[in-house]
């Protein structure tokens, strides 16, 4: 007896896992989703019984053949309680079930690893931190927290990926973010979901989850020579960031080091939490940005500079921890000969490309106090 | 003892009153030209009808290219104006007139007394409007098509494509307003124009759900006007209010569109919901139950009803915080709706049920919208709207709600009120068996779209991954069962025109003022207006004119 | 009610026994009046909708680009917005007078006033002209040869020099393309409105010199005048929000 209702259950998930109803729940965040799900299924199917059956029934019972006088009924107050509040009641539970499922996917956890991705018709480009590229797809390791910083080089997109229950709008001009552990190793859908044009349907790709051990082989494999942040240190001095954000006491820009995470007090008043949305803000509408104590002379870089450099420029940012290789590549960058790029990691000589307000000589600049933090 | 409350005048001697509105005069222009309110109707009747076939065409179009995962059936790029075509031309130009422009316009000033709407040749300019930017889809069409989704979602639709995007543009502009002046007609004529007796709390359902779709069309359709002003603008000048690289925002463009599209979907479907109160009251004999709650439903779904767009935006970058007061508000708007469907299910308690083609359209209406609501909710909750939006999750959703609620609606109108429009009945069984396929053929093509909407299969998708062919074949299918259930009722609608049965004034036994009077009705309605002294549904009125008639005529 | 219970098919003209102007589908002049009336305040009602959706958008942008919202607006010459604002107001006042004296049936003193406010319109829109002339030759039309100059070397402009603006930053000048963006789009769509009124003014004066509205029958007259009233209220809310940034004490 057992054995057969093994097989038969055995069946019964080939089947069912076959035809799938849902997707595979591959991230932390997705049991927790298909739970409010089901629970809307079952209300729903309940609603739609009561309906269907009071429906039937009443049709039944009081067929013109059967109940041929109908008895004029004004309504009922007790009734209309009843569902209005029941009803009501249940929509308020899975608003607030919802709601903190939503937080949760849209929080990352301060301790996620941050891969940016930036989606332009028609494909997506992952870029990990240690600077590994890939096309529609995204390699991630299993059982740790991965943001994803996301943009649009155009229009709108939608990056998602269903088996992990997370979607997010790429916009231009702005970063978005989302985040998931996943949970079990395989490869998963990736589609765009926004419709962007000609090729939206294509824009899709697989979501690679690796274990630990796989993810650092592939990471080591596929490193296309510099992180990211290395080269945000080549863009930070191509593009003479750090003639101002030197690191000095005196400088006209204030102090990088460390400023990632930290709250900043700007000049206008408000204060801002220094996240890659704002560095991003900083760079290309620099004026609407200023901290306290510093003139509204940073030039602006739009236009001059693509998401990917943007990209490179936060990365730099966020893992700079003091002014040494800011104060190095200064160096460096004077003692090179003209028309040498002598690679030490970051330097090569600014070059007649270089933004034409790149020496920003604002009116009033002044001795700066200490760096602010 | 008869299943049937169809009541015929002998057909031996009946005639079609020689005159009512439709022979007063002969002529194009006397058509075209018109201020009746009745001929109005028509005229909107032909159109709307014209161009729900040229988008059953184009839905047809999308499904046979996804019976296969690949796009093979017709350039990508064509799959996408025919998918933006499809919803251009269902929602501006069949769903948001439908029931409003044809039955609104037709019974309005016959359900609350009057001889016409308030403003006829503000009407008559409505039908022109509506038929002038029909003619732009068209020529949008011919032209090229434009391809930016219905949702004309910047920046694609203002710096990325090189379609018809603003003849589109224009056309939805100009039908704006054709909804904007109907809406307008409705509020003035309610307000101003009731017979005497006739107060708010008399009025038919139908005339309450009509207010409540008037008041969105009124306020919310110029948001979308302006958006559509500025979209052009960016188009073709250089302003910037929508691109990044300027300083613009383009979820701006998100907000002041959703602002009215989500009013829309109220303004498609309560008209439809008034039907349903008129139709199930009439096959149940009984008042509707509970008439105050489902006027104040009405109002209430408005109202609420312009408080919730940015659940359209959930996953868009927008505040967290923003996103718990649209999905309160989203639960808040979603409960009128339940209360409707509670109402009409116990009107049919202690009823006297029949089961004529209406009623049939009625249930349909009741299960599948429920449905389709029930779903609403699923995408009003901020955690699974993040899995469940753009995907075909949400295409089910607004179709069942749209074509399983509004469109059934609408049938089920169409043939309530026939033999009151055109003095003839359509043929029974054949509209039974209709309404049956109908219902058969949309739940096979839209069902399945739940399941590949949780799977994860994405909207506007010309090509899909192999493992959710099964499912679109499947809605195919259905869809082809769909499109036979629509292609009926035009044959023997058309048909009964000249050999349906005489219907006489009051078929179905109705309480109405609609049906207090000839069928077809006279141009000016009522040769005297009426002084109104009972409730709506008064159906013991009924019987007591009837005992009347008989006692009268007897003598 | 009973006005019109002898309408009868084919009835004779004779058996109509109300006003030639009352159409046949009311009751009575009285339910005409309210139910024009009514409509009219409704439309005026759409159209502040309609306006709406710009307010918010320029609402939203002063808020994030507040100094890029000043620079624009110095640049807009308040002389002429002050003129124009007084040539609305007043032309207000003659349509209401023009409504007083369709009431009162002075025909000729009917015309001049809508022919004094169908001036002041066409005034109004003259000063636009060069207001939007202006504009074009200092090439800050958005899109067409934007320039940021004035904003990012305030001495090179007249106007900007003579408020004494400070140079604004590069990204912060760029954003005054949207505020002339919503400059052009809410002064564009108000003119356009103007427009629309001044040739029903024209059709109106002919109309006036006939006759029709001094018969005591004033309904058009006085909607139109809503209409006109409202045109001149958007202007009263343009001309802060767009001339008048930043001048406050």
């Amino acid at each position: 007896m057992n054995h057969i209702s093994d097989v038969i259950w055995q069946f019964l998930i080939k089947w069912l896992t076959n035809f799938a109803l849902f997707p595979p729940e591959a991230s932390r965040i997705a049991p927790q989703m298909d739970a409010l799900y089901f629970f809307m299924v079952l209300v729903s199917l309940i609603g739609l019984t009561v309906v269907v059956l009071l429906i039937t029934s009443f049709s039944i019972l009081y067929r013109k053949r059967r109940h041929p006088v109908a008895v004029q009924i004004e309504g009922s107050t007790m009734l209309e309680a009843t569902w209005t509040i029941i009803p009501l009641g249940l929509f308020l539970v899975m608003f607030v079930w919802g709601a903190i499922i939503y937080f949760r996917i849209y929080t990352p956890p301060a301790n996620a690893m941050n891969i940016y991705v930036v989606g332009k018709q028609w494909m997506w480009k992952a870029e990990h931190p240690g600077g590994q590229h890939e096309i529609n797809s995204l390699h991630v390791p299993m059982g740790r927290p991965i943001q994803l910083t996301l943009i649009s080089q155009d229009v709108f997109h939608s990056f998602s990926i269903p088996a992990f229950r997370v979607k997010r709008e790429a916009i231009p001009g702005r970063y978005t973010t989302v985040w998931f552990e996943a949970t079990t190793p395989g490869t998963f859908h990736l589609f765009c979901t926004q419709y962007c044009g000609t090729n939206h349907s294509a824009m899709i790709g697989d979501i690679i989850v690796q274990t630990p051990d796989d993810y650092k082989k592939w990471l080591a494999e596929s490193t296309s020579g510099m992180s990211l942040a290395q080269n945000g240190e080549r863009l930070f001095a191509t593009l003479s960031c750090n003639a101002c954000h030197n690191g000095r006491p005196d400088s006209r820009g204030p102090s990088l080091a460390n400023v990632f995470g930290s709250n900043l007090t700007l000049a206008n008043g408000g204060t801002a939490t220094a996240d890659e949305a704002f560095l991003r803000q900083a760079i290309l509408n620099p004026s609407e940005h200023v901290t306290q104590g510093y003139s509204p002379i940073m030039p602006t870089y739009q236009g001059q500079i693509s998401e990917d450099g943007v990209i490179a420029l936060v990365e730099y940012i966020k893992n700079l921890n003091s002014n040494y290789r800011v104060e190095q590549t200064l160096n460096t960058t004077k003692l090179l000969p003209e028309s040498e790029g002598r690679a030490t990691g970051a330097a090569s000589r600014p070059t007649a490309t270089a933004p034409a307000t790149s020496a920003p000589k604002g009116p009033n600049s002044e001795p700066r106090g200490t760096v602010k933090q | 003892m008869s299943t049937t409350i169809v009541s015929l005048p002998d057909q031996a001697t009946a005639r079609v009153p020689k005159t009512n509105f439709l022979t007063k005069e002969n002529g194009l222009l006397s058509w075209l030209l018109t201020g009746d309110h009745k001929r109005i109707a028509i005229l909107y009747l032909i159109s709307i009808t014209f161009f729900f076939f040229i988008g059953g065409a184009l839905a047809g179009l999308i499904r046979l290219e996804l019976l296969t995962p690949q796009s093979d059936l017709m350039a990508t790029d064509t799959y996408n104006k025919v998918f933006t075509m499809h919803g251009v031309v269902m929602i501006f130009l069949f769903l948001v007139p439908s029931v409003p422009a044809t039955l609104g316009n037709f019974l309005i000033p016959i359900m609350i007394g009057a001889k016409d709407l308030a403003l006829p040749k503000i009407n008559l300019l409505s039908w022109y409007l509506y038929v002038v930017g029909g003619i732009l889809v068209l020529y949008t069409m011919i032209t090229g098509g434009v391809d930016t989704g219905w949702t004309f979602t910047t920046p694609l639709s203002t710096h990325y494509l090189n379609t018809n995007v603003l003849s589109t543009g224009i056309a939805v502009f100009i039908a704006g307003f054709s909804s904007i002046f109907t809406g307008l007609n409705f509020i003035v004529t309610i307000h101003k124009m009731r017979a005497p007796g006739m107060t708010w709390f008399r009025l038919p359902l139908f005339v309450w759900s009509h207010y409540a779709a008037s008041i969105l069309m009124v306020l919310g359709t110029p948001v979308l006007a302006i958006a559509i002003v500025l979209v052009a603008l960016e188009r073709t000048t250089g302003i910037g209010v929508f691109d990044p690289s300027k300083g613009g925002d383009p979820l701006l463009f998100q907000h002041l569109f959703w602002f009215y599209s989500h009013p829309a979907v109220y303004i498609m479907i309560l008209p439809g919901m008034g039907v349903i109160s008129e139709v199930v009251s009439t096959f149940a004999r009984k008042r509707v139950f509970g008439y105050t709650a489902v006027a104040f439903s009405s109002v209430a779904i408005a109202v609420f009803g312009f408080f919730v767009w940015e659940h359209h935006m959930f996953i868009m970058g927008v505040s967290t915080y923003s996103t718990l007061v649209f999905s309160l508000l989203t639960m808040l708007v979603a409960v009128p709706s339940a209360i409707k469907i509670f109402n009409w299910t116990f009107t049919l308690y202690k009823g006297s049920i029949t089961f004529e083609t209406p009623m049939l359209y009625a249930f349909g209406f009741m299960g599948l919208f429920t449905i389709g609501g029930l779903t609403g909710v699923f995408l009003g909750t901020t955690g699974t709207d993040i899995h469940l939006t753009e995907t075909y999750f949400i295409v089910a959703h607004f179709h069942f709600v749209m074509v399983g609620g509004m469109l059934m609606a609408f049938l089920a109108g169409i043939h309530f009120w026939w033999p009151k429009i055109t003095g003839r009945m359509y043929p029974e069984k054949i509209s039974q068996l209709a309404a049956l396929v109908t219902f058969i053929g949309f739940n096979f093509t839209f069902f399945p779209q739940f399941i590949l909407g949780t799977l994860g299969m994405p909207r506007r998708y010309a090509a899909y991954p192999a493992e959710f062919q099964i499912l679109n074949v499947f809605s195919t299918a259905g869809a082809t069962i769909l499109g036979v259930g629509y292609v009926l009722p035009l044959l023997y609608l058309a048909w009964s025109l000249k050999y349906g049965e005489v219907a006489g004034d009051n078929p179905w036994q109705a309480t109405g003022l609609e049906w207090q009077i000839q069928s077809p009705p006279l141009t000016e309605n009522f040769l005297e207006i009426p002084v109104v002294d009972r409730e709506a549904y008064d159906y013991e009125w009924l019987e007591r004119q009837k005992e009347k008639e008989v006692t009268t005529s007897v003598g | 009610m009973s006005d019109s219970t002898a309408i009868v098919n084919g009835a004779p003209a004779e058996a109509h026994a109300h006003p030639p102007y009352q159409r046949h589908h009311f009751e009575s002049m009285g339910q005409q009046v309210d139910a024009t009336s009514f409509a009219m305040w409704l439309f005026l009602l759409t159209e502040v909708m309609f306006f709406g959706g710009l307010f918010t958008a320029y609402l939203i942008y002063r808020n994030w680009y507040y100094p890029a919202f000043v620079a624009g607006s110095h640049q807009l010459s308040i002389l002429w917005g002050t003129l124009n604002t007084a040539v609305l107001i007043t032309s207000s006042f003659t349509m209401a007078m023009g409504v007083w004296c369709a009431e009162t049936r002075r025909k000729g003193a009917l015309v001049l006033c809508l022919t004094l406010t169908f001036l002041l319109g066409l005034v109004f829109l003259g000063i636009k002209t060069i207001e939007y002339g202006e504009k074009i030759e200092k090439h800050h039309v958005p899109g067409f040869h934007y320039s940021v100059q004035s904003f990012v070397n305030p001495q090179s402009d007249e106007a900007a020099k003579s408020y004494g603006d400070k140079p604004l930053p590069l990204d912060m000048a760029r954003h005054t393309e949207v505020y002339f963006s919503l400059y052009f789009a809410m002064t564009g769509m108000h003119a356009l409105h103007m427009i629309i009124g001044i040739a029903i003014l024209a059709f109106m004066i002919v109309r006036a010199r006939a006759g029709a509205y001094t018969t005591g029958h004033i309904t058009f007259v006085e909607n139109f005048g809503l209409y006109w009233h409202f045109v001149d209220i958007i202007w009263i809310f343009l001309f802060p929000l767009l001339y008048l940034i930043s001048r406050h004490g």
